[in-house]
């Protein structure tokens, strides 16, 4: 009890938030994205840390992880844009793939490392604090995405390194700048003379580059706008696209990893002797709270990895699924520690009081690719080998593991088979250093199996919400929501100061979240389900009122909503057997709306088509945005329909595919995309996510009149799966 | 005991133990690395091959079992010389973190071996063993289409 009794305003976070008079809820007063705190330095541009020149030609440094998202893609074709690149020349990589290369490449160019390494410190520590702006702040809005931030930087970096090449030909040939002109990777004379920029690139480095460069209007774009094809399609459609799983090294062994199932608990000793008299069995190595078992190959490691006896220790929280769900519904007695909104009181509104409670679980990210990174110590040098989304924090916790400093460290980011959060977090990477260390000299790679990778994920919180609404005259005079989910202080603190431990947080409930996605999410799930009972009670159409709530807000977002209602054909009669639901939200600076589409089935209900309107602003590369709005969508309804990671014994009930499946071919619905564009750039990676379940959950009700107020949806509605 | 096996036309004899699955041979053994670990179960497809031109589960295929030549990712076609089907792939951009799709694109393979023009509901039976986290089922579909309609056309 006392550990339950603990867990008050430090454990909580028990957000609140009320409106009155009808104001509506979603929209961000001003529609601006939040001011990035991080505007580049005096010097920073010019500097130009994102492209490296050799006689090959140019390679584009992408400052965020491939993980599918295209944002290399993207973020290639901003520099390609103002350097006159041709796009089949472009070539694109990771940064930092190995700091002694990068030094000598970077220097080159008159790019000190350190400043380099500094600013993709600031970059994740600004995000971190973005995460408590969004969290403390009523909007979704980030800011803080991969195209928002690169919009600008990428294409001055590209122009600036365009204008002292420019000026660099224009000293050879002994003419003047104004009389060059850049394609395809060369500057060119007015007789037809081609320099390329490898031929430039060494004189251009001694030449100062400009502070500001201008930039090219959307009008003069060549690449952007126009869906390109990726940078990464061959090499992931052959099969040599290099994950973090696929790293090869030479005399490398395999190991695997088992830290105690309940999460953060200790490990009082284990029993190795069967699994070291297997032949190929290398090293079974004490981790403390868990064990590695090193191999010459994986499925060796595996299968000696289950004859280990271990006696593991009590999970630090509640060990099931209800007590914890108790203890999330206590924290309501607690008063709110953070209150979104408040433009006024529920006690002032007139009208009907509706409410209602929604429940949803936590969820596992449960990447394609299982958790697993590679690792190498030479005496006092470290490398590391992984798909990472925070190569610092990687190299930085790798380093106060094995006591060695930062700059011994180099971090080798491959591609990611799915990141979705996951790997942000570091506990990968460090186990496998630590393996390492016990083996110098040996590059050790350490695979989960699927059942590691489930069980010890950085779950999405589970939460609670209760609202409460009036109604009155067909309007929404008042709103209130009330969200209990376990706070997420513990994980905050790390990804801004770097100083947690390192591994599986300590409790469940302590905050080991994906929170600031999760918090946004709650939110516009809970509030949109509830409006659609809001408009039930008022008697109005659902898209009606939210035009109504959101016009005089947000004109884009109010154009999204009578977007997707004209694609799917909202209002028009379905014949029997069939609904609409729709829900909308405004995230990381994109108005997004989504209507789901039902069938009743003989074999149950199906998800039949799905409708998504979006606005970023400015569509840098349409193909690969719709994909990303495509993907958003499918990753919210497979969550909402089935996704649910529950306890019993402290330990994940959910281990493998079988019990915790997606969405599949002959599940998935089909989905059309409409890219609107008011300018500017918002977000794309994870904006049509939040609507994807609300939207199912109205569409429910409209189908079975049912409400649907818990998640998974499985355990009230018969689908067709 | 030896197991020999044939992998992309070339013949391996391998010191290992029968029961191995056929995936940890490719991966750690041969450094074939585009055959991907997803479950271990069967569950997700991320493992697909081809044994005899038809899709097998590697991750639970014991070496010792393997009834006849096996093709990977690295062996339906390579980048310089690209199968119809990665020709496909690459004209829908289907592929987003890519981990799923050498798996997606042998199964693929299998139901256009069988199946020379398939319908969406042949293609839903097929490919519903093959997980996709990031949700490209629907540029699979085109992709398949597509590539059944070159396959046509010789
Ligand atoms: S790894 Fe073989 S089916 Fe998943
Ligand atoms: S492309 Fe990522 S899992 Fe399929």
């Amino acid at each position: 009890m006392s550990r339950l009794g603990r867990m008050t305003r430090r454990t909580f976070l028990v957000t609140s938030a009320a409106v009155a008079g009808g104001v509506a809820f979603l929209v961000r007063k001003d529609g601006q994205p939040v001011p990035n705190p991080l505007e580049p330095g005096p010097g920073e541009t010019a500097l130009n840390p994102w492209l490296v020149i050799d006689g090959a030609g140019v390679t584009i440094v992408t400052p965020r992880a491939e993980m599918g998202q295209g944002t290399q893609t993207t973020l290639a074709a901003l520099v390609a844009e103002e350097l006159d690149l041709a796009w089949e020349d472009v070539r694109v990589m990771h940064g930092p793939a190995s700091a002694s290369y990068y030094n000598g490449a970077l220097l080159a160019l008159g790019m000190p490392w350190k400043e380099y390494a500094a600013s993709r410190w600031q970059e994740a520590a600004v995000g971190s604090t973005d995460v408590v702006a969004r969290l403390l702040g009523l909007q979704v809005t980030g800011g803080s995405t991969a195209m928002v931030d690169g919009f600008e930087k990428m294409r001055r970096a590209g122009a600036a390194a365009r204008i002292v090449l420019v000026q660099a030909a224009a000293a050879r040939l002994g003419l003047a700048a104004e009389r060059l002109r850049t394609e395809a990777g060369a500057v060119i004379a007015p007789d037809g003379t081609r320099l390329t920029y490898s031929d430039l690139a060494e004189a251009a480095a001694g030449i100062p580059p400009p502070e500001d460069p201008p930039l090219r209007p959307a009008s003069g774009w060549k690449l952007l706008g126009r869906a390109l094809p990726r940078t990464d399609m061959l090499a992931k459609v052959t099969g040599t696209a290099e994950f973090g799983i696929d790293v090869r090294l030479p005399c490398m062994l395999f190991a695997t990893v088992r830290m105690n199932p309940r999460l953060g608990g200790p490990m009082h000793g284990f029993d190795a002797g069967a699994a070291r008299a297997m032949p190929g069995v290398v090293e079974v190595l004490d981790l403390g709270t868990g064990f590695a078992v090193v191999a010459t190959n994986t499925w060796l490691a595996f299968r000696a990895a289950d004859t280990v006896r271990a006696d593991w220790g009590a999970a630090p929280y509640p060990a099931d699924s209800p007590a914890q769900m108790q203890a999330i519904a206590a924290a309501f007695e607690d008063h709110p520690n953070a209150t979104l909104r408040d433009d006024g009181d529920m006690a002032d509104s007139t009208g009907n009081e509706i409410s209602a409670e929604y429940a949803v679980p936590y969820l596992a990210h449960a990447c394609m690719e299982p958790m697993n990174a590679a690792a190498r110590l030479d005496g006092e040098r470290l490398d590391v080998w992984c798909g990472t989304q925070a190569p610092m924090l990687v190299r930085d916790h790798c380093a106060a593991a094995l006591g060695l400093k930062g700059a011994d460290v180099a971090v080798h980011t491959t591609f990611l088979g799915g990141g979705f959060g996951r790997r942000g977090e570091t506990d990968f990477a460090v186990i496998a250093a630590r393996v390492a260390a016990a083996l110098p000299g040996r590059a050790v790679q350490v695979t989960w199996t699927r059942e590691e990778d489930m069980r010890h994920d950085f779950y999405r919180p589970a939460a609670l919400a209760r609202l409460r609404g009036r109604v009155a005259g067909g309007r929404v005079t008042g709103l209130e929501a009330r969200i209990a989910a376990p706070s997420i202080t513990r994980q905050m603190m790390r990804r801004i100061a770097g100083f947690a431990p390192p591994g599986p947080d300590k409790t469940l409930l302590e905050g080991a979240f994906d929170q600031p996605y999760a918090i946004p999410n709650f939110r516009v799930a809970f509030i949109e389900c509830f409006l659609d009972e809001l408009a039930q009670a008022a008697g109005r159409d659902p898209l009606e009122l939210r035009l109504e709530l959101v016009r005089p807000e947000h004109a884009p977002s109010a154009a999204v909503l009578e977007a997707v209602a004209e694609m799917s054909g909202w209002g028009t009669p379905l014949p029997e057997g069939r609904a609409r639901g729709i829900a909308f939200c405004h995230s990381f600076g994109t108005p997004t709306a989504e209507v789901v589409e039902l069938v009743q089935t003989d074999a149950g209900i199906r998800i039949a088509r799905v409708f998504v309107a979006c606005d970023p602003g400015t569509a840098l590369d349409p193909g690969i945005l719709e994909a990303q709005m495509t993907s958003g969508a499918l990753f919210g309804l497979s969550a909402a329909v089935m996704g649910e990671i529950t306890f019993a014994g402290g330990i994940a009930g959910q281990g493998n595919f079988p019990d915790y499946d997606a969405l599949r071919m002959n599940t998935a619905p089909q989905v059309a995309v409409n890219i609107l564009q008011s300018g500017g750039i918002g977000g794309a990676g994870e904006v049509a996510t939040p609507p994807a379940a609300p939207a199912l959950a109205n569409a429910l009700f409209a189908l079975t009149g049912r409400r649907a107020r818990r998640l998974p949806l499985v355990h009230d509605f018969a689908f067709a799966l | 005991m030896a197991v020999t096996l044939t992998v992309n036309g070339a013949e391996h004899a391998l010191d290992l133990p029968r029961e191995m699955p056929l995936l940890w041979a490719l991966r750690d053994a041969l450094g074939l690395t585009g055959t991907k670990f997803g479950c271990g179960i069967a569950a997700c497809g991320a493992c697909t091959v081809l044994v005899e031109g038809q899709a097998a589960r590697a991750c639970v295929l014991a070496i010792g079992d393997v009834w006849g030549p096996v093709t990977t990712i690295e062996g339906l076609g390579r980048p310089e010389a690209l199968a119809p089907l990665q020709r496909a792939w690459i004209a829908h951009q289907v592929a987003q973190c890519g981990y799923c799709q050498p798996g997606q694109i042998l199964q693929a393979a299998s139901l256009l071996a069988e199946t020379p023009a398939p319908t969406d509901a042949d293609i839903d039976a097929a490919m519903s063993g093959n997980l996709c986290r990031c949700g490209t089922y629907g540029r699979i579909r085109a992709a398949i289409h597509t590539a059944a309609r070159e396959m046509a056309e010789g």
